[in-house]
């Protein structure tokens, strides 16, 4: 008897392991090539460091350091003061795959990859063969712990390589150290500018950066405020997939269909939930675990078409507008902060919040395009700029009413760099690699209005500081003018030069005077250009010095 | 010093006095001056002139767009002042370079263009009602004249039918000469100083028994001064001789009803019943002028719109009738294409016609 053709296939067929899928996939999880492998590993340790910390309540104090070993060889090292993590957990953290706490809950949170740091650990081994250095301490009366980690790769589980106490020169913390293959790189998308968009983005967190050639650099806490804690909330029914919704109604532990619909979401009423299953023709005292995947889907459908109040939006956690300016002026060299935070808003059932703040002039270079820094859920984005939400929301902005320039379909020219934050318990990401936010709608109107506003307040500086230049000028021009017209006069007439020159000074000091008290009136004509959104009451002053006057 | 000369001085002084009155106030000081342009001008039909109108602007120093015009005033007022006290008269140059130089700790001159001081002198005219002779200010010699008259200058006695090649220069003020003796049927007046010498190499003065006068382009004071008094004085009609233009017609324009920019003056110099004796457009086709044009650019034809609308030429048919014909003609003609006929076409032939067949404009 000879064997089918899919019997033979089958002896080809086996389960691969964790990491040939890992070597297979590493573009999915941020290990493209040598560099964004560095970017990625530290990017995933102060995430952990920045959660952990937000979890214990603690301002955190982060530790990097680079160290290049060879060329293409690096040890990496991130420490922080966080709670630090038990004994027995260490392990499974850190030398097992897809090990966590962050899948589906409707919270706003950094990462959401899950991944974490065990994959960099993965990478770590793979071009080195070496494990990963772990020590944590969880107070003062514990001991401090130390495990050299590696991965079985092909059951996925830890291999402790050595596991020993020792001492640690803090109450509480973790500190983590991988030794692999990489490339340092200064730039926009290498490690420096992370962090320094991380400081921006976390103002209550300092941290301390060492790069690969020894400078020690310090990004120092701009607020001693933890930020708000964000709230877990039940997902809304307009946020969720059809799949995501029959594998809740597999697993619910509610009895009846009402229960489900009033206890697993949020904006569900037991009048909705008896008219959802009215116009389903479901009962609803149904089991939800009995329904099959045909009347699911007609149930998800009807779901999506009902009128739900929007789900609430005191879940989020934004940066905060005077923490983000505040961080902006301590990295920016520039003359003018200003920011604004929306009004929570809601995207496909999703609770949503965009934050702008922005820098002007000083040190900045008005000959380029601005620099736009993103970020979602406190999260630098650096790669794909041109993909993202964020981008299309400033290009599609008219700066030129904001007195820059602007070409077609192009980021404006300035010396301006602003920052975009959005906050979401579910950020839309366009793909896997979570580097650019998806063009939704409702989330492009908010950053544009955000944008906008903050475009009219740099709009309204920009103004101020040239009348202000040419009043300065117009009144040097004068000052050098008096003692000409004195001397004019004093030959014309009796009086003295000196004399002459003394009244006409003091006259010029008055009308300055008269226009520096101006300008208080037009702080005020802006705030209320603020409240009152997007009216564009502007009102031009005319200088009182001098407007030309003709008489019959 | 004369009782003159004080009356002079105390206009400028004045004008310095009214600005440090409102200085002392603390108030932003103002030179009120009469606006000079068509704005401000009107026609007197009776008197048939251009008369300055009454709109005055300020002046004042306090002003981004005033403070240097304001400056300038003031410095040529003082430049004018220090000439009357020390009893000399400087030119117009003069005063270009005794205003001209930086201010210090700026790169800003007080004039950087004769114009600008020009301009305020003219400015200044008009606030201290005195001309510029009488500020010690004149303007260079221009023009020429030849013909049978005698004059007396300054205690010299000359004779304009005894001045070799080049004529009698008329001078910027010609208000003390006295005539002596003047014959002449008619004075000829061109805009073309190589026009004159022609005619004056020809003799034409003396075999058509007339004065012929020149200037290099518009009338200068001097020479429309001189033109009235002797038209005034002893009755001979002045006829005008201008290329076939704007610019031309504008000359005549200013010989006889006064300019927009000296619209005080007219009075003085304005000659209501001058008559403009060429070049006209008929007299391209009847003396063959036609392959002697020049082609009008943009600039011709918005100036022949600006003088078509003055108000003194506006219901004067004879002369809406030629511009008319010459915007047809969308080209001009130079007084010497007239040579192109031979270069005594002009003296033998061009002039004798006109004249006698009084083929004038008015």
């Amino acid at each position: 008897m000879t064997k089918t053709i899919a019997e033979e296939l089958a002896k080809k067929q086996q389960s691969i392991s964790v990491s040939e899928f890992f070597t297979k996939n590493r573009h999915l999880l941020g290990f493209d090539n040598p560099r964004k492998a560095l970017l990625t590993t530290i990017k995933e340790g102060v995430d952990n460091s920045l959660d952990a910390c937000q979890e214990a309540k603690v301002l955190p104090t982060i530790k990097v350091k680079i160290k290049q070993l060879q060329e293409e060889r690096f040890c990496v090292s991130i420490e922080d003061n966080g709670p630090g993590i038990v004994k027995a957990q260490i392990p499974n953290i850190f030398a097992k795959l897809l090990y966590g706490s962050k899948f589906h809950t409707m919270i706003q949170s950094r990462g959401q990859q899950g991944i974490g740091i065990s994959a960099s650990v993965l990478y770590s081994q793979l071009t080195t063969g070496k494990p990963a250095k772990i020590t944590s301490k969880i107070g003062k009366n514990h001991p401090a712990h130390y495990y050299e980690l590696k991965i079985d790769t092909k059951n996925n589980e830890p291999e402790i390589v050595i596991d020993k106490e020792t001492s640690f020169d803090q109450d509480h913390g973790t500190k983590v150290e991988l030794e692999m293959e990489a490339i340092y790189q200064k730039g926009a998308r290498g490690v420096d500018e992370y962090l320094k968009q991380t400081s921006i983005a976390n103002p209550h967190a300092e941290i301390i950066y060492v790069d690969p050639e020894g400078n020690k650099v310090t990004f120092p806490r701009a607020s001693e405020k933890l930020p708000v804690e964000p709230k877990e909330i039940k997902p809304h029914p307009h946020g969720i997939e059809l799949g995501i919704f029959i594998s809740m109604l597999q697993n619910t532990n509610s009895k009846t269909l009402t229960s489900f619909f009033t206890n697993d979401f949020i904006r569900v009423s037991s009048v909705t939930a008896k008219r959802i299953c009215g116009e389903a023709g479901i009962k609803t005292n149904e089991s939800p675990k009995s329904l099959d995947r045909d009347t699911a889907e007609k149930l998800y459908n009807i779901v999506q078409k009902t009128k739900l109040i929007a789900p609430p939006t005191n879940c989020l956690s934004p940066i905060g507008t005077e923490a983000l300016q505040k961080s902006l002026e301590k990295e920016v060299p520039a003359e003018f902060f200003t920011s604004v935070t929306r009004p929570a808003s809601v995207y496909r059932g999703n609770p949503f919040q965009v934050e702008v703040a922005a820098a002007y002039g000083g040190q900045l270079n008005s000959e380029e395009q601005i620099k736009l820094l993103r970020f979602a859920n406190r999260v630098p984005l650096q790669y794909q700029q041109s993909a993202c939400a964020i981008t299309k929301s400033v290009i599609d902005t008219n700066w030129r009413n904001y007195g820059l320039s602007q070409s077609r379909s192009a980021l404006p020219q300035g010396p301006i760099i602003l920052a975009v934050h959005m906050a979401s318990v579910w950020v839309p990401f366009t793909s896997e690699s979570k580097e650019a936010i998806a063009h939704y709608p409702e989330i492009i109107k908010e950053i544009k209005l955000a944008v906008q506003e903050v475009g009219r307040k740099i709009a309204s500086h920009i103004r101020r500081t040239v009348r202000v230049r040419e009043q300065r000028e117009r009144a040097s021009l004068f000052e050098k003018y008096i003692p000409e017209i004195a001397s004019s006069l004093s030959n014309l007439t009796s009086s003295k030069k000196t004399d002459v020159q003394e009244k006409l000074n003091k006259i010029l000091k008055k009308s300055l005077k008269d226009i520096l008290r101006e300008l208080p009136e037009e702080d005020k004509s802006d705030k209320i250009k603020e409240e009152g959104k997007n009216k564009h009451v502007k009102k031009e002053k005319q200088s009182t010095l001098g407007s030309r006057k003709s008489r019959k | 010093m004369s009782k003159k000369k004080n009356n002079q001085l105390s206009a400028l002084e004045s004008l310095g006095n009214e600005v440090v009155k409102q200085i002392n106030k603390g108030k932003n000081p103002e030179i009120p001056v009469p606006i000079r342009a068509l704005s401000n001008v009107e026609f007197d039909e009776k008197t048939k002139t251009v008369k300055l109108g009454n709109k005055i602007a300020a002046r004042y120093f306090f002003n981004v767009a005033h403070a240097k015009k304001f400056l300038q005033t003031l410095e040529v007022a003082s430049i004018s002042k220090n000439l009357l006290k020390e009893e000399k008269h400087a030119s117009l140059r003069d005063v270009f370079y005794m205003a001209k130089r930086t201010i210090p700790g700026t790169k800003v001159n007080i004039v950087d263009e004769q114009t600008e001081s020009d301009s305020v002198l003219e400015d200044l005219e008009l606030v201290t009602d005195l001309s510029r002779e009488q500020l010690h200010v004149n303007a260079n010699k221009n023009g020429s004249v030849a013909g049978k008259v005698v004059i007396e200058d300054k205690g010299d006695t000359i004779d304009w039918s005894k001045l070799g090649s080049g004529g009698w220069s008329i001078p910027s003020n010609v208000e003390n000469i006295k005539f002596k003796k003047v014959a002449g049927k008619y004075i000829l007046y061109m805009e073309k100083a190589a026009v004159w010498e022609r005619l004056h190499e020809d003799k034409f003065w003396d075999k058509q028994n007339c004065i012929i006068m020149s200037s290099q382009g518009q009338a200068t004071r001097g020479i429309r001064r001189l033109l009235q008094r002797l038209t005034k004085e002893y009755n001979i009609p002045v006829y005008v001789l201008t290329d076939l233009d704007s610019w031309g017609h504008y000359i005549y324009s200013v010989i006889r009803f006064g300019s927009i920019n000296l619209a005080s003056l007219s009075e003085k110099m304005a000659i209501p019943d001058v008559k403009h004796l060429g070049i006209h457009t008929a007299d391209i086709g009847k003396y063959k002028l036609e392959k002697h044009l020049i082609k009008f650019k943009d600039t011709d034809l918005s100036r022949l719109k600006q003088i078509r609308e003055y108000p003194w030429f506006k219901d004067n048919k004879e002369w809406q009738k030629e511009f008319i014909a010459l915007k047809n003609l969308g080209a001009k003609a130079e007084i010497q294409a007239l040579s192109s006929r031979g270069i005594s076409f002009i003296s033998d032939t061009y002039l004798p016609e006109k004249i006698k067949n009084k083929d004038f404009l008015y």
